[in-house]
């Protein structure tokens, strides 16, 4: 049987409520005063766009929220949409010197939602164009975070942008690919009008090759941006693997950011194979739209799951069931629609799970999400830009501080780069191309702008995460070498 | 337990904590709920010929999210009628005879003066408070403040007060003087049998920013209030320990401003007084306060090896001389404990901005990965040369015990600014070189 909503509308947006509500005025008053307002903070070193961390808390305490939503966005655009799904603790807040004093970190990324939704609810555009408008046309593909961050930054030093996304909407994976409870779509709408107020054109539904002639687009355009993410989920490479009810976990989450959550058919019985974050979010969203069962089938173990500890202790609180060491060898359909799944046991053997003879078991679903990662774009690209160099892992080659190509005038940001990370980087990564694109265009390097808690730090006040980035599991390991 | 009560210039109560002359004495209702919490003594709101009150009266300075830690006023004495008041006395006395309460009064006219005072006496008050302090209103009809800003003037009404009084007088003193302790002598040599201070602090706490009003406004216009709550301690203090080490003054001193609790309590008895006043703390959190206060101080009185407040009142009054006094060759300087640092660097970019460049930051290598260190993130250290020893790095630093002012032995004997100068003048030394 094929499945269907379970839960009704009022249940359904009861159970998917935000997670974590913005602040009001007080909260946030009382969180800001946490912040120590360090000197050379290292939140801001572990944020990838070097968000002022000290300077926008300050503007929060002193009742300037606009001024601190005008730090968070001249540093990341995005600001907004970050400030909910970055896993902040391991970047900023897993930083915060308060959390070695009070075990307990000033709360960076709540508050920086209480200041970015304080203008873009409001309709207050704090960024403008720095530079005047220099008549050269850039064309970003892909209106995710990495597209998005490029072409904000460009058109604030004065680019005529162009934006092609083959979705009807813009934002990327942050309109149609996170929890729901972490984020509305609506958020990461307002981001793309943010943006298209600061004078980027949005060309949404248009599909390259069919609506566009790429070479063509390369040859008008002075630079061009690929942001183009990844593509579809991995296969399974099993029998039974293409019945209906065996849906990509993304395309499932899709479902629920694109339709009335009362009319997203959800499984009783949910398996979600793989255990990275996107695994997290579908089992959560799954069992909160009324599964009765949601189990996480990973063939390693516990300690080498992807997603991070805060999102599996989520899971676990939300219900889910976790079979580790374990992999689907079938899907059992019956009239059509999945019945079951085959489930082996695994051990490691040389490093990698091998099935352990005779372990099989046959285990009853009615709906499995393929959360197994993504397929890189590799043929794509190679076919829109014959010649460009990828990895041996399907990623495209880039100068790391100007995200410039092989090719002359491509540049590259985000998934289709990076492998896939967050969408923190994703910006930080287009803002890069676009100044990469600056200074190749226009011989003219582009830095900054000074950050004024870090007003005369040794190695200059200008951006430090942004250039050097670090993350809290490295710092931990670096801290704890055993 | 150490014994907290009081003989504070013949008037007994049980401990040194009595509730200030102000809203929360206005009523004989509120005497009862202070003397059930545990007060020692009331201060009854100042009676004097009836006024009239304005709403609003009250404002507050908020600071990073911490309410009233000053607060303002500009309500005036006692709105209720000196009948009820005397007789609202009589009624807590009655009740409460082993507490102390005093009338606070604040009449114009010598004649009105001697009739206020029979009238606190028939009352049964324990004792009278002369409010010569009150900043807004009455000062503008020659009372209050205006009083008590001149000393003259003061030792005048006082006069004529004393000439009445058959039980012990309190002499209200208001800070907004150059120096409190002309009118601490005034009272001393009308004859006062003590003196209480701080009263309020001209201030205006805020501007609304959307209307332009400051705060507490009154239909659209304000006036200039008292300011009051913990943020005047540093400032009451200095004037407590003033009147106590001033050999002329010779009087038990009453502290009053902005004491919360039983540490504010023993800082102003170390520094002079012998008996205490609180009346924001109680308008902020009410009479249950106290609790803590008796048992804070007699817990403290106790590791200390005190029978009671006498043996740390005035404690402190000697360890504050002239500045001349000071010793030039003593020298201490900041040392960072690298192992709890956590890296804000807060005392880095103090020093650097804000005082006299004394800390580097260096290389972590040598200190290892500390709380909050990030990998080739440098450390903060002090060039002890260098520094100071001014504190500040000390005072910003969010970790206790991260930063100690340590001691340094410089060999050299204690030379005050006097010595110094007598020394420079003999040739037997050389001048001290100018800082570069």
């Amino acid at each position: 049987m094929s499945v269907q909503p379970i839960l009704d509308a009022r249940t359904a947006e009861a159970n998917m409520a935000e997670a974590k509500p913005c602040y009001t005025p007080q909260e946030a008053l009382i969180e800001a005063n946490r912040c120590l307002f360090c000197f050379d903070a290292p939140c801001i070193m572990a944020c990838p766009t070097g968000i002022d961390v000290p300077s926008f808390i300050r503007k929060i305490a002193g009742g300037n929220p606009t001024g601190a939503a005008r730090t968070i966005l001249s540093a990341n655009v995005l600001g907004g949409s970050c400030a909910r799904v970055c896993p902040t603790e391991v970047l900023c807040e897993g930083a915060c010197v308060v959390l070695d004093l009070e075990g307990d970190p000033v709360k960076i990324g709540r508050l920086q939602r209480y200041a970015t939704d304080h203008v873009l609810e409001r309709g207050i555009d704090v960024l403008a164009p720095r530079l005047p408008r220099n008549g050269r046309k850039v064309s970003v593909l892909g209106a995710g975070p990495a597209g998005l961050g490029c072409a904000a930054e460009l058109a604030q030093l004065g680019y005529e942008v162009t934006v092609y996304e083959r979705k009807p909407r813009g934002g990327g994976l942050n309109t149609y690919g996170i929890a729901y409870y972490k984020m509305r779509p609506e958020v990461s709408l307002g981001e793309v009008e943010m943006i298209e107020r600061l004078g980027v054109t949005f060309r949404f539904g248009v599909e390259i090759g069919r609506d566009i002639d790429i070479a063509a687009l390369a040859r008008e355009s002075d630079a061009v941006f690929l942001g183009l993410g990844l593509g579809g989920a991995r296969r399974l490479g099993i029998p039974g693997e293409d019945l209906p009810e065996v849906v990509d976990a993304l395309d499932f989450i899709e479902q629920i950011r694109t339709r009335p959550l009362h009319e997203v058919p959800v499984g009783r019985r949910v398996a979600v194979l793989g255990c990275g974050n996107t695994a997290i979010d579908a089992v959560t969203q799954a069992l909160r739209l009324g599964a009765e069962k949601a189990v996480i089938v990973y063939r390693r173990g516990e300690e080498d799951m992807s997603a991070y500890g805060f999102e599996y202790e989520l899971a676990k609180s939300d219900g889910a069931a976790f079979e580790f060491h374990t992999v689907p060898i079938e899907v059992i359909g019956e009239g059509g629609h999945v019945r079951a799944l085959l489930l082996a046991r695994t051990r490691m053997v040389d490093g990698r799970p091998g099935i352990i003879p005779g372990s099989e078991r046959i285990e009853e679903f009615d709906l499995v999400l393929k959360a197994v990662g993504q397929e890189t774009q590799s043929s794509l690209l190679e076919s829109w830009f014959p010649g460009i160099a990828l990895d041996d892992r399907g990623r495209v080659l880039h100068d790391p501080r100007t995200m410039r190509t092989s090719l002359p005038k491509v540049f590259v940001g985000g998934d289709c780069a990076n492998g896939g990370r967050e969408v923190v980087n994703a910006v930080a990564d287009g803002k890069k191309a676009a100044r990469g694109i600056h200074q190749w265009l226009a011989d003219e390097a582009i830095e900054g702008p000074v950050q004024p808690s870090r007003l005369g730090c040794a190695d200059g006040a200008l951006g430090s995460g942004f250039d050097h980035p670090i993350r809290v599991p490295e710092l931990l390991a670096a801290m704890n070498p055993s | 337990m150490a014994d907290l009560s009081v003989n504070f210039a013949g008037i007994r109560s049980p401990n040194p904590f009595w509730v200030a002359s102000g809203p929360p004495s206005n009523t004989a209702y509120q005497a009862h709920r202070a003397f059930e919490a545990g007060w020692g003594g009331v201060v009854w709101k100042t009676i004097g010929d009836p006024i009239v009150n304005v709403a609003s009266r009250y404002s507050a300075l908020n600071v990073a999210g911490q309410r009233m830690i000053g607060f303002n006023n500009i309500e005036l004495i006692s709105d209720r009628s000196p009948e009820t008041n005397f007789r609202e006395i009589r009624e807590v006395k009655d009740r409460w005879p082993g507490h102390a309460v005093i009338a606070s009064l604040m009449v114009d006219t010598r004649e009105r003066w001697h009739e206020f005072v029979k009238r606190a006496e028939d009352s049964g008050a324990d004792g009278i408070e002369l409010n010569f302090g009150c900043p807004h209103g009455m000062c503008e009809r020659g009372m209050g403040s205006a009083v008590g800003q001149n000393p003259e003037v003061a030792e005048i009404i006082v006069g004529w007060v004393m000439e009445a009084a058959r039980i012990p007088v309190i002499v209200k003193l208001t800070p907004n003087i150059t120096n409190v302790v002309h009118a601490a002598r005034a009272a001393k040599r009308a004859g006062a049998d003590a003196i209480s201070l701080i009263n309020t602090i001209n201030s205006i706490t805020n501007v609304d920013l959307d209307t332009l009003t400051p705060e507490p406004h009154v239909g659209g216009y304000s006036s200039h209030g008292g300011y009051c709550g913990p943020a005047v301690k540093p400032i009451a203090l200095n004037m407590v320990q003033s009147c106590a080490a001033d050999p002329e003054v010779g009087l038990p001193i009453c502290g009053i401003g902005g004491i919360g609790g039983w540490r504010d309590a023993a800082e102003f008895i170390a520094l002079g007084s012998s008996c205490l006043q609180v009346c924001t703390a109680i308008m902020h959190r009410g009479f249950r306060i106290v609790e803590d206060m008796i048992d804070g101080l007699s817990d403290y009185l106790d590791s200390k090896g005190h029978a009671g407040i006498d043996g740390l009142c005035g404690a402190s009054v000697a360890r504050l001389s002239d500045w001349k006094y000071l010793d030039l060759h003593y020298k201490r300087v900041a040392r960072i404990d690298h192992d709890t640092c956590i890296g804000c660097n807060l005392c880095y970019i103090a020093c650097e901005d804000g005082a006299h460049q004394c800390i580097d930051l260096v290389d972590s290598a040598p200190y290892g990965l500390g709380p909050g260190r990030v990998p080739g993130k440098p450390v903060p250290k002090v060039r002890e040369d260098d520094c100071v020893g001014c504190n500040l790095c000390s005072l910003v630093c969010p970790v206790d015990g991260c930063i100690t002012m340590t001691p340094v032995d410089t060999g050299r004997p204690k030379m005050c600014w006097d010595d110094y100068q007598t020394r420079l003048a003999k040739g037997e030394i050389e001048p001290i070189p100018a800082h570069p």
